[in-house]
């Protein structure tokens, strides 16, 4: 391996490759001998991979603390084509670093709670051969994040990009025989692999840009001379940050590319909680926050950012009051709190977005797993098989007294996304109400809508699930779940409660750290915005008791209290606004017919008839010349003659 | 006109002749003892050119040892009358005419674009077999090796190719099974 | 003294004379003679220009060229019996199997 010759300040900093190398490590090794080794030895070696990175990344991080200013670890000189060079060297500054402990940090913890999981879900799916290609694709996925966020240009940060959004489609469709009519969860990683195509297509467009109007594609190259670009083409960088945020939209799931995210549900449960609420759709959000000096040099396209997140913080957080499969409620409330951070780093509070990232990735994992951990109970619990889908809310309810830790970490996942006082999500969400105040008034009345609404579903989901009674056999049986599942939700809990502790106001540890890698703005604490967004907690989670948990729904088939009050407004929630009918109708159904078309009449007529065609020609052409092929060795003897003659012939009269 | 010069042209008058009638002939004996002579007067023309050992080696290779094999495979397959007739429409034809083509050519390529005056005498270097023998084992000892593995694998060849029945492997099955009841015996 | 012109003419006629006899006999035996009669001309030349050049390579040429017919008559002949074993015929036109 080629170590960088650029000086190092440090030499934990040579460490840096491990934290691909790793998991790339456990990916070989449990190829290779996975499925030999077991569950258990599989699940170790997959953790171990996970855990690894983590020490790797924390070593990183006392690094830094010596040496703010970073380094660039080449590993290996990619290739040259003309003016461009280009590397495979990671980037280790604060700002990567950040990312690659949350995402090994958390992964370990989904890894450790995954061996458990999956014991079951193969179970319960009859196919225990599965569990070592789960955690194949798990650390695969972990090495391609660490590219993403290690990355020193924006190619190989696209190549991360890639791997997260191949290894998304291959847990996406983990069961890939299951779901609606034996297509359903095949459809969905199709879909969601199908969207994020168009969000690359936007990145790689303006990666394209990028090198024709910088001639490089480090980050620090560009960043260094984008403001001359502006100054000379001041369109050139709106283009390539527009275009950018095609490729955020699609990977951070935002309007109006966010209808991946719900039907990859499908996946198994901590594939939910890794890739699609903690770590890979945070990837747009970081790459808007790396690409800051861009951003700066666009003010337009950063507007749009800080648009495009507040209204799809917005937008999902409506659709997700009206649904009642369990994981879709959280999917539609981690495409809301993306939002909140898309459009913090939109409006230039790069930090409070980042800190909003770390923090979600906390309580979002830990609500999924709690999730998890409900859907585990109820199937394990469904003797009778009598269950139609265990992650429907409605045959839920009185879990609490049942799973009692699942339930207690479930709460505080659901208070810390909440945003009380003193949970992580406060400190966080907090730091974006006052940005957006100070930017835009209308963006923070969207924001505050947006975080009502937070409060008032998961208030929802947490009377639906928890309280009550149980209104199905398989609740009333549920029992809780061993340690392997529920340490890990502890762990996610405590990190919840204390999260905020990383950029508390007037300390803001977090700030100073990232302010090696980014240009911070320094973050007030604005007392009568907190205390609002306190009030509105409130106000949300006392109209939820009125409606859901005062008198708690006693069968699973009653109509949502909402559904009277709201009528159709309530049904347009449920049906998600229509987006992805009216997505099938805009794009899906003309594609499709156009498909036909091209399929029945110019394959099939034109293209096969031609080939046909041709074989035919060939066909009778070769079976006339074969009748010269007689078998006789004489008539060859005369033709060979023939020719003899006709050489000597060339040659007499040459 | 040299005297040479007659023996010459009466010996390849006799030698186109017996090439005709090897030609012309039905019967397939009669055709292999008509080349036995054309190569008899081939070798009496190399011996002309002052070659003696090839000149023996050309009555004893070719007029003995193949025109017997000849002879053999004639008599064991009694091939030597076959039906007449040409099944080949044109064949007769184009073939004579063709020949006739070729003819002309290699005449016209060797002898008119090189001229007529050259003479050919009797070679004056050495060509005992002594000579030969040292000239084949030093500058040709390669194509002499060669030539011997060419001689081998015609040689299993044409056994392998003419041999009756499958060889018998030694330890069949019944004969195993044999053995072993005598021992037990 | 003969003029090589002589040489050359009598082989010509002699190669010609095989060349036709292989295409017009449809005895097998005797399209292998046919074939001798060529080999022997194409050594008539051999001998004829070696004694023009005065070298010996020619005369080892034509060694050559016996041994090697001598293992050509050896496979063909073979080859002539197991197939008249199988067609039970000396005639080439029968060995047609491999028409297209």
């Amino acid at each position: 391996m080629l170590l960088s010759e650029v000086s190092l300040h440090d030499p934990v900093f040579r460490l840096a490759p491990l934290v691909i190398f790793l998991p790339l490590a456990g990916v070989i090794l449990n190829l290779l001998i996975g499925r030999r080794l077991g569950e258990l030895g599989a699940g170790l070696i997959a953790c171990l991979a996970g855990a690894g990175a983590f020490a790797v990344s924390a070593a990183l991080a006392f690094g830094l603390k010596s040496s703010p200013e970073g380094a660039i670890v080449l590993i290996w000189r990619w290739f040259q084509v003309g003016n461009l060079d280009l590397n495979w060297s990671l980037k280790v500054d604060t700002l990567s670093v950040t990312m690659m402990l949350v995402v090994s940090g958390v992964g370990t913890l989904i890894h450790i709670y995954a061996t458990r999981y999956m014991h079951s879900d193969v179970r319960h799916h009859h196919e225990p051969g599965r569990y070592t290609r789960f955690f194949v694709f798990f650390n695969l996925f972990l090495a391609a994040m660490m590219v993403l966020v290690s990355a020193d240009n924006f190619l190989m940060l696209f190549v991360g990009w890639e791997g997260v959004g191949l290894c998304s489609y291959l847990l996406i469709g983990f069961w890939f025989e299951g779901g609606e009519g034996g297509l359903g969860n095949a459809r969905a990683a199709k879909k969601a692999f199908v969207v994020n195509r168009i969000g690359d297509f936007g990145l790689l467009i303006a990666i394209f840009i990028m090198l024709g109007a910088f001639g490089s594609l480090e980050f620090s190259r560009v960043f260094a001379a984008a403001p001359a670009v502006t100054a000379t083409a001041p369109g050139v960088v709106l283009a390539i940050t527009l275009f950018m945020l095609l490729g955020v939209t699609g990977k951070s799931a935002q309007l109006p590319l966010f209808v991946w995210l719900p039907d990859a549900m499908a996946g198994p449960t901590p594939v939910s909680a890794l890739i699609h609420a903690a770590t890979m759709v945070t990837a747009g959000v970081y790459l808007v926050a790396r690409s800051q000096p861009l951003f700066v040099q666009a003010p337009l396209a950063a507007d749009v950012v800080l648009w495009v997140g507040a209204i799809t913080a917005l937008f999902a957080g409506t659709i997700a009051v009206g649904q009642y499969d369990i994981k879709k409620v959280l999917a539609y409330s981690t495409i809301s709190q993306l939002g909140f951070m898309v459009a913090a780093v939109g409006m230039g509070a790069v930090v409070a977005g980042m800190f909003h990232l770390i923090t979600h990735a906390f309580f979002k994992a830990l609500l999924f797993l709690a999730a998890g951990s409900v859907i585990l109970a109820l199937e394990e619990a469904d003797h009778g098989h009598d269950l139609q889908d265990a992650q429907d809310m409605r045959v839920m309810g009185g879990l609490r007294s049942r799973l009692p830790v699942t339930f207690w970490t479930f709460l505080i996942g659901a208070l810390a996304l909440s945003g009380l006082v003193p949970l992580a999500g406060f400190f966080s969400k907090d730091e974006i109400l006052v940005a957006a105040q100070q930017k835009s008034p209308a963006v923070f009345i969207i924001l505050l809508a947006a975080a009502f609404l937070t409060a008032f579903y998961m208030a929802r989901q947490v009377f639906l699930v928890f309280f009550g009674r149980p209104r199905s056999g398989a609740a009333e049986h549920a029992r809780e779940n061993p340690p392997l599942i529920t340490v890990p939700l502890i762990a996610l809990a405590l990190l919840s409660i204390f999260g905020g502790v990383l950029n508390l106001p007037g300390v803001h540890t977090l700030e100073h750290w990232l302010e090696h890698s980014l240009n911070v703005t320094p973050a007030k604490f604005v007392l009568w915005i907190a205390l609002v967004s306190l009030a509105v907690l409130a106000a949300a989670v006392t109209l939820a008791w009125l409606l859901y948990g005062r008198k708690p729904r006693a069968t699973a088939r009653e109509a949502d209290p909402l559904a009277a009050r709201l009528g159709g407004l309530y049904r347009a929630l449920e049906a998600r606004w229509k987006v992805d009918e009216f997505y099938s109708w805009l794009v899906v159904r003309p594609f499709e017919r156009a498909a036909e078309f091209l399929s029945s009449i110019f394959d099939l007529k034109l293209i096969n008839g031609l080939g046909d065609g041709l074989g035919a020609l060939v066909q009778s052409l070769s079976t006339a010349a074969s009748r010269i092929q007689n078998g006789f060795v004489r008539s060859y003897t005369l033709v060979f003659l023939v020719g003899v003659t006709a050489i000597l012939a060339y040659l007499l009269l040459r | 006109m040299s005297p040479a010069v007659i023996i010459f042209i009466v010996l390849a008058l006799v030698a186109v002749a017996c090439a005709v009638a090897m030609l012309v002939s039905k019967n397939a004996v009669y055709s292999a003892l008509f080349l036995v002579l054309n190569f008899a007067t081939i070798g009496v023309i190399y011996l002309m050119l002052g070659a003696p050992f090839i000149a023996v080696a050309q009555i004893t290779v070719y007029a003995g040892a193949i025109m017997v094999l000849f002879l053999f495979v004639i008599m064991l397959l009694g091939g030597e009358n076959l039906r007449l007739g040409e099944p080949l429409r044109g064949q007769r034809l184009i073939g004579l005419i063709f020949g006739a083509v070729l003819l002309a050519e290699i005449v016209l390529l060797l002898i008119f674009r090189s001229g007529m005056d050259q003479m050919v005498g009797t070679l004056t270097i050495d060509t005992s077999p002594a000579a030969l023998g040292l000239e084949m084992f030093n500058k040709y000892s390669l194509p002499f090796e060669v030539t011997s593995l060419v001689l081998l694998v015609a040689v299993i060849g044409a056994v392998i190719l003419t041999r009756v029945d499958p060889i018998r492997r030694p330890g069949k099955p019944d004969q195993d099974r044999k053995d072993q009841s005598g021992r037990q015996a | 003294m003969i003029p090589l012109a002589y040489y050359i003419a009598l082989s010509a006629v002699m190669f010609t004379l095989g060349v036709v006899g292989v295409i017009l006999r449809r005895n097998a035996l005797v399209v292998f003679m046919s074939l001798e009669l060529m080999f022997n001309a194409a050594n008539l030349a051999f001998m004829a220009f070696a004694s023009y050049y005065q070298a010996l390579s020619g005369q080892m040429f034509v060694i050559f060229v016996m041994a090697v017919a001598a293992a050509e008559v050896a496979v063909g002949l073979a080859l002539m019996v197991a197939i008249f074993k199988a067609k039970k015929a000396v005639d080439v036109d029968e060995m047609s199997s491999l028409k297209g």
